[in-house]
């Protein structure tokens, strides 16, 4: 373990401005998180404009902080009115909210928190173990093998999504498209799909489409139902675990974090597949398999513990490949971009402070999550009541502002009402948001590394197939996709997530 | 206020129009892209132009468009049909009021500056919402306005003019 980067990491970390920086980022994640309906990518796109006025490690050390409090939120309605803010925390709804029912909702927010807490302090030294030797083998992958990785990253995704493979395939490709718009920088500058629009040149801003894939096509979701249902979430009393809870969540936290570890490396989609196995991992190894979706201690402690453990981990495709493994890892790689960092293995070695420090700030983050969010959490309720016609507002507001200061182009909120329109009648006729992102995020990269690995083979095609790792990739892609398609696997997945609906 | 509501119903009982719907839409942005990203140059495997990749992705979205269309017709997805069933139907009218007021604040907020473009934004945000008198909205949009500008006026210190030109600002 790399003891002297995660020093260096810790020192900046615990700088007091850093520590003030990411307590903000918290809080406001939190407030934001809990909303109900949002979820930690919605938040963390929502709120990544304001982090730009800072200094690269600031503001990334902010959004760690806006991200694990935004985790933490989407917990808290998970568990408090059953509505998961993603399909990661779904998982914790199952028997989160039966606790609640139960009177229980302090014992299951603690578990989510010290749960979590732990994996993440656990996940934080697998990184520390793992990322530097990774980058050095990632600094030999040449384009083709680069290549390979984003397509195999982009199948993983495709193979977590629920629904038809095909719309999910077709989500990732239409991101890609989007992701082309504007000068193709790899050759000749020539504007590609911009319409003559001068302010479409530096091509679509990711914040943009974000925003306009969680927030405004979200809002339009909710404007479908006739009534607003008004929530009256519990009450919220006794956080304290009782040492009869303590001894039952011990083991499926464990769990949960080694499979959640494990997992989170997969780029593409990792923390939900780490949610769903470490929870049905504990309903096999329970001597009472009944009491799960009955309000089961375990069934929140391990899952979340996966979910964070898989969150932290998935920092080692980010920092080593510049690969998004999850979300909002997506909108972190466009955070470094507009910091002037590409995202990648020389990150390590560059930027030491930077990497170490946003490594020991998401630690830092999930420690003042514990310390104060936890005891806040009456106020955090007050929250989820907010009633939606104050919120959705609110989020339009936040949302354009945020689209317009990132460079003063009204384009840039022209294009969250269309990508959020398009966003809202893809996913009514059953697509999904997540793939998009995904594709959108890692379309350059595609496209550069294809195209040099072509220049470099002469033109060839067989240069994918014949250099050794990309081989390896390639065929883990094609298997992938064969899974994804097979009726058989796809029943036993559909299986699995309509358990949690 | 918005479209008729037995619509919907039959069409969450109609098997797969949603996925009629999704692989037209991918079936024509696909055919879009391929078809402009030809004119950008093709190329060739050994000299990409900046239309090769468009092209190829652009063919590779009209086929699954073509796919997920057919997958339609017969029958489509049944997870799908029991969603878009139980949903409430397409909220033309308060969606396209959010909508507006987002391209309202795109194409005014230069000449108009922060504070109006943005009440004007938010008001009309909060009057797409279900059960909000003008009144009511109005309170929303004032507050909210006053608690933007502070946060980000007044807090991060975004470079935006509170008012614009047109304002003599």
């Amino acid at each position: 373990m790399d003891l002297s980067g995660l020093a260096l990491g810790l020192e900046t970390a615990l700088q007091p401005s850093n520590i003030l920086i990411c307590l903000l980022g918290v809080t406001l994640g939190t407030m934001v998180g809990v909303l109900p309906g949002i979820g930690p990518t919605a938040t963390v796109a929502l709120l990544l404009p304001i982090t730009f006025n800072f200094d690269p490690i600031a503001s990334l050390i902010m959004l760690a902080g806006i991200y694990y409090g935004a985790q933490y939120g989407g917990s808290t309605t998970a568990i408090l009115i059953n509505l998961p803010g993603e399909s990661s925390a779904a998982v914790t709804a199952l028997d989160g909210y039966q606790m609640a029912r139960q009177g229980r909702a302090g014992p299951a927010l603690a578990t989510a928190a010290l749960g979590s807490f732990f994996a993440g302090t656990v996940a934080t030294a697998v990184v520390a173990l793992f990322a530097p030797p990774m980058a050095s083998v990632a600094l030999k992958f040449g384009p083709a093998d680069y290549f390979s990785l984003v397509v195999l990253g982009l199948v993983i995704s495709i193979a977590l999504a629920s629904g038809s493979t095909a719309k999910a395939l077709a989500m990732i490709v239409l991101g890609l498209l989007l992701g082309t718009v504007g000068q193709d920088l790899f050759s000749t500058g020539v504007p590609r799909f911009t319409l003559g629009i001068r302010e479409l040149y530096q091509g679509l801003d990711f914040v943009s489409i974000a925003v306009g894939l969680f927030g405004l096509a979200e809002i339009i979701r909710n404007l479908e139902r006739r009534q607003t249902h008004s929530v009256i979430p519990t009450k919220v009393q006794g956080l304290w675990l009782s040492r009869d809870d303590f001894r039952r969540i011990r083991m499926p936290v464990l769990r949960g974090t080694a499979i959640g570890s494990a997992l989170g490396v997969l780029p593409g989609g990792g923390h939900i597949l780490a949610a769903f196995t470490s929870y049905s991992v504990e309903k096999r190894v329970s001597k009472h398999p009944e009491k799960f979706g009955r309000g089961a201690i375990e069934g929140v402690a391990s899952p979340e513990s996966a979910n964070n453990a898989a969150a932290q981990t998935s920092f080692i495709p980010l920092l080593t490949l510049g690969l998004p493994a999850h979300p909002v890892m997506a909108l972190l790689v466009g955070a470094f971009i507009i910091q002037g960092i590409t995202p990648g293995p020389n990150v390590i070695n560059d930027e030491p402070e930077l990497f170490w420090g946003l490594i020991a700030s998401f630690w830092v983050g999930n420690l003042l999550l514990v310390l104060l969010n936890l005891p806040l959490i009456g106020l955090w309720v007050r929250l989820i009541s907010v009633p939606s016609e104050v919120l959705f507002p609110a989020i339009i507001a936040f949302a354009t502002i945020g689209c317009f200061s990132l460079g003063l182009n009204p384009w840039d909120v022209y294009v969250v009402a269309i990508i959020g329109v398009l966003g809202y009648l893809l996913v009514r006729w059953g697509c999904e948001a997540v793939p998009l992102l995904f594709g959108f995020v890692l379309a350059p990269l595609l496209e550069e590394n294809l195209r040099r690995a072509l220049i470099i083979s002469r033109g060839d095609l067989s240069v994918f197939v014949t250099r050794p790792i990309s081989a390896v990739l390639l065929s883990l892609a094609v298997v992938g996709l064969v899974i994804a398609i097979l009726p058989a696997v796809r029943r036993k997945r559909d299986a699995v997530f309509s358990e949690d609906e | 206020m918005s479209n008729d509501p037995a619509s919907s119903r039959t069409a969450g009982r109609r098997p797969g129009v949603p996925d009629m719907l999704a692989g037209g839409t991918f079936v024509v942005l696909g055919l879009a892209f391929a078809l402009g990203g030809r004119t950008y140059g093709i190329g060739s495997t050994q000299a990409m132009g900046p239309g090769f990749v468009p092209f190829v992705l652009g063919v590779i979205l009209t086929v699954l468009g073509a796919v997920i269309t057919v997958q339609g017709f017969r029958g489509g997805n049944p997870h799908d049909r029991e969603a878009a069933a139980e949903r409430g139907p397409v909220p033309w009218v308060r969606g396209g009021m959010l909508v507006g007021g987002i391209v309202f604040f795109g194409a005014t907020i230069e000449e108009l500056g922060l504070a109006p473009t943005l009440f004007v934004t938010t008001f009309v945000a909060a009057l797409a919402c279900r059960g909000v008198s003008p009144l009511k909205a109005l309170g929303i949009s004032v507050g909210l306005t006053v608690l933007c500008l502070g946060i980000f006026v007044g807090l991060l210190q975004l470079r935006l003019p509170l008012l614009g030109d047109w304002l003599g600002g």
